[in-house]
C-alpha cells in the first residue's frame, strides 16, 4: 500500500504551541514522524548578551510562560555560583515555595489540556477551575499570575507575610480535596483509561537511551529528579521522586497527578520550616567565570550554562530545556501508533515549544 | 463510570466559578503589578529607572524635565519602583486599558501631562493619571 504524508500542526486544536510534525502514514498507522520546530524562535539567548546581567532575570523569565519562575531561578543560581554568593536561608525556602506552586499550576494546566485532548470538556474545566486558585496564590504573593518576577540575583525580591502563609495553606487544602475528586476520573474512568492505557509505551531502556527527562522518564521507571540533588532548600525537605513502571500515557498521568500532591506536601513542609531573616543579599561587582546549573522543571530537567567575562554583560547563555530532550522519545513512540492517538502522544510529553526554541 | 456524578451535583448547588466581568470587577490584590504611576513633583531625574528597565521603556530628559514611559514596551517587572531613590514611582494594581494605537505617556514636572502619539492615528489611546 502507498504511503501518505499528513502534516500535523503547527496550528492544531490540541496544540497550545506551534509544533509541526510530518506524519508518514500507511493506512491509519504511522510509519515515520518528521519534526519541524522553529515557529516561535525569538532569539532570547542572544538578547541576554546585550542586556545587563541583572536585567537578564526578566529576559530568561520570558523564555517560557509556564515554568517562568524556574527559568529565573536557574539563571540566578548560575550567576550566584559564578560570584560565590550565599543566598539567605529564607530566600532558599521562598524559592522552593514559589517553584512548587509553579509546578502545581503547570501540572494542573497539563491535566486540563489532556482532558481537552481526549474530548472530555467538563473535566478540562474542573481542572482549570482548580488551577485558578493556584494562579490567585501567585498573584497575591508575587504580584502577577505567571511572570512572578520574584527572583533576583542574591535572593528574592518579595517576602511572604504570615497572613499569606496561612492563606496559602487554606487554599492548598481546598485544592487537595478538589483534586481528590477529579483524580478518580482520570485514574478510574472507563473512557479515559481507554484512551490512555497502553498508548505510547516507552520502555525503561528506551527512555534511558533517548535521554528522556521529567515525567516521561519517571513514568518509564527511571528515578531521575534533579530536586534530589538538593539545590536551594530541597536538601532539607523530605520527598521521594515519583516513579511508575508502565511507561504509557496513563503512567505519565499518574506521575503528574502524584507530583501535584507532592508539591502541595513540599509547600507545606517549607511553610513549616520557613526560617526568619533576610530575603536577599546585596550583589557587588560583575560576574567572571562560568557555571552550569541543573534544575527540575515541571517538564523535567533544565540545564543552564552561563559564561561571563567580568563586564556587566554575560558572554554566553545556553539553555537546554526538557521538551528538547523529550522530542526524541516522542519520535520513538509515534511510529506504529494510530493517527487518532497522536494528540495524546504529543501532549503526554507536555511540549513547551517556546522553551525549546527560545 | 460514575466518578463525575458527585462533582456534577456539587456544581449544580454551588455558585459559578466565573465573574460577570465588566459588570463585576475583582479588587486587585495589594501586590498586583498593574501599571506604573509616577509622582512628578518628587522626581529628581537621576535616570536610575531608565537604566534599570529591562525593556528600555522609560526615557528621561533632564534638561526638559520630562519622564516618558512607553506602556506598550513596559513589562511591569517593578524594577524602577524598587530602584527609585525618591520613591516617586509607584505600582498601581489596575491594569492599563486596551488602546487602538500605540502611544507613550510623557510627564513633565509641574504635573502637566502631554499625550504624544507615536502613530499619526487620530485615535486617542492612553489614559494617564
Amino acid at each position: 500500500m502507498g504511503k501518505t504524508v499528513i502534516p500535523f500542526g503547527p496550528q492544531h486544536p490540541v496544540l497550545p504551541e506551534p509544533l509541526h510534525l510530518k506524519l508518514v502514514m500507511q493506512d491509519e498507522r504511522i510509519v515515520e514522524a518528521i519534526p519541524a520546530i522553529g515557529y516561535v524562535h525569538r532569539g532570547l539567548e542572544k538578547l541576554t548578551e546585550i542586556k545587563d546581567f541583572t536585567q537578564n532575570v526578566h529576559v530568561v523569565e520570558r523564555i517560557c510562560g509556564i515554568c517562568s519562575f524556574m527559568h529565573a531561578m536557574s539563571y540566578c543560581k548560575c550567576i550566584e555560583n559564578i560570584m560565590n554568593i550565599q543566598i539567605p536561608d529564607r530566600a532558599k525556602y521562598l524559592r522552593v515555595i514559589w517553584a512548587e506552586i509553579h509546578r502545581m499550576h503547570s501540572h494542573l494546566l497539563w491535566l486540563g489540556l489532556l482532558a481537552d485532548a481526549f474530548g472530555f470538556e467538563s473535566l478540562f474545566m474542573q481542572v482549570w477551575r482548580n488551577r485558578e486558585k493556584v494562579m490567585d496564590i501567585m498573584e497575591e504573593t508575587a504580584g502577577s499570575r505567571i511572570f512572578l518576577s520574584a527572583n533576583t540575583i542574591g535572593g528574592t525580591r518579595k517576602d511572604l507575610t504570615k497572613e499569606m502563609l496561612v492563606k496559602i495553606q487554606v487554599i492548598l487544602d481546598e485544592i487537595e480535596s478538589d483534586l481528590k475528586q477529579i483524580e478518580s476520573v482520570f485514574l478510574n474512568d472507563y473512557t479515559v483509561k481507554h484512551r490512555l492505557v497502553g498508548v505510547g509505551v516507552l520502555t525503561k531502556e528506551d527512555a534511558y537511551k533517548l535521554g528522556a527527562t521529567g515525567a516521561m522518564a519517571k513514568a518509564s521507571g527511571l528515578k531521575t529528579d534533579m530536586r534530589t540533588t538538593g539545590y536551594e532548600a530541597y536538601g532539607e525537605l523530605d520527598f521521594e521522586p515519583i516513579v511508575h513502571t508502565d511507561g504509557d500515557s496513563y503512567a505519565r498521568t499518574v506521575v503528574r497527578i502524584k507530583e501535584v500532591y507532592q508539591s502541595i506536601d513540599l509547600v507545606r513542609q517549607c511553610i513549616a520550616k520557613l526560617p526568619e531573616g533576610e530575603i536577599s543579599v546585596p550583589v557587588k561587582g560583575n560576574p567572571k567565570g562560568e557555571a552550569v546549573v541543573r534544575v527540575e522543571q515541571p517538564r523535567g530537567e533544565v540545564l543552564y550554562y552561563v559564561r561571563a567575562n567580568g563586564t556587566k554583560n554575560i558572554e554566553r547563555l545556553r539553555v537546554r530545556t526538557p521538551t528538547f530532550a523529550n522530542i526524541p522519545a516522542l519520535l520513538h513512540m509515534l511510529p506504529g501508533s494510530q493517527l487518532a492517538d497522536v494528540p495524546i502522544l504529543i501532549l503526554t510529553i507536555d511540549p513547551c515549544i517556546s522553551c525549546t526554541e527560545r | 463510570m460514575f466518578n463525575m456524578i458527585t462533582n456534577i451535583f456539587r456544581n449544580l448547588a454551588s455558585k459559578p466559578a466565573t465573574r460577570v466581568y465588566p459588570l463585576q470587577k475583582r479588587e486587585p490584590f495589594s501586590r498586583t503589578r498593574g501599571r506604573i504611576d509616577i509622582d512628578m513633583s518628587n522626581c529628581i531625574f537621576c535616570g536610575l529607572c531608565s537604566r534599570k528597565c529591562p525593556s528600555d521603556a522609560i526615557v528621561i530628559n533632564k534638561a526638559e524635565k520630562t519622564w516618558e514611559i512607553d506602556p506598550f514596551k513596559c513589562i511591569i517587572c517593578g524594577e524602577c519602583e524598587i530602584v527609585c531613590p525618591k520613591k516617586c514611582i509607584s505600582m498601581n494594581g489596575q491594569y492599563n486599558t486596551p488602546a487602538y494605537s500605540k502611544s507613550t505617556s510623557k510627564h513633565i514636572q509641574q504635573t502637566k501631562v502631554i499625550q504624544s502619539e507615536i502613530k499619526k492615528d487620530d485615535c486617542k489611546a492612553q489614559e494617564t493619571a
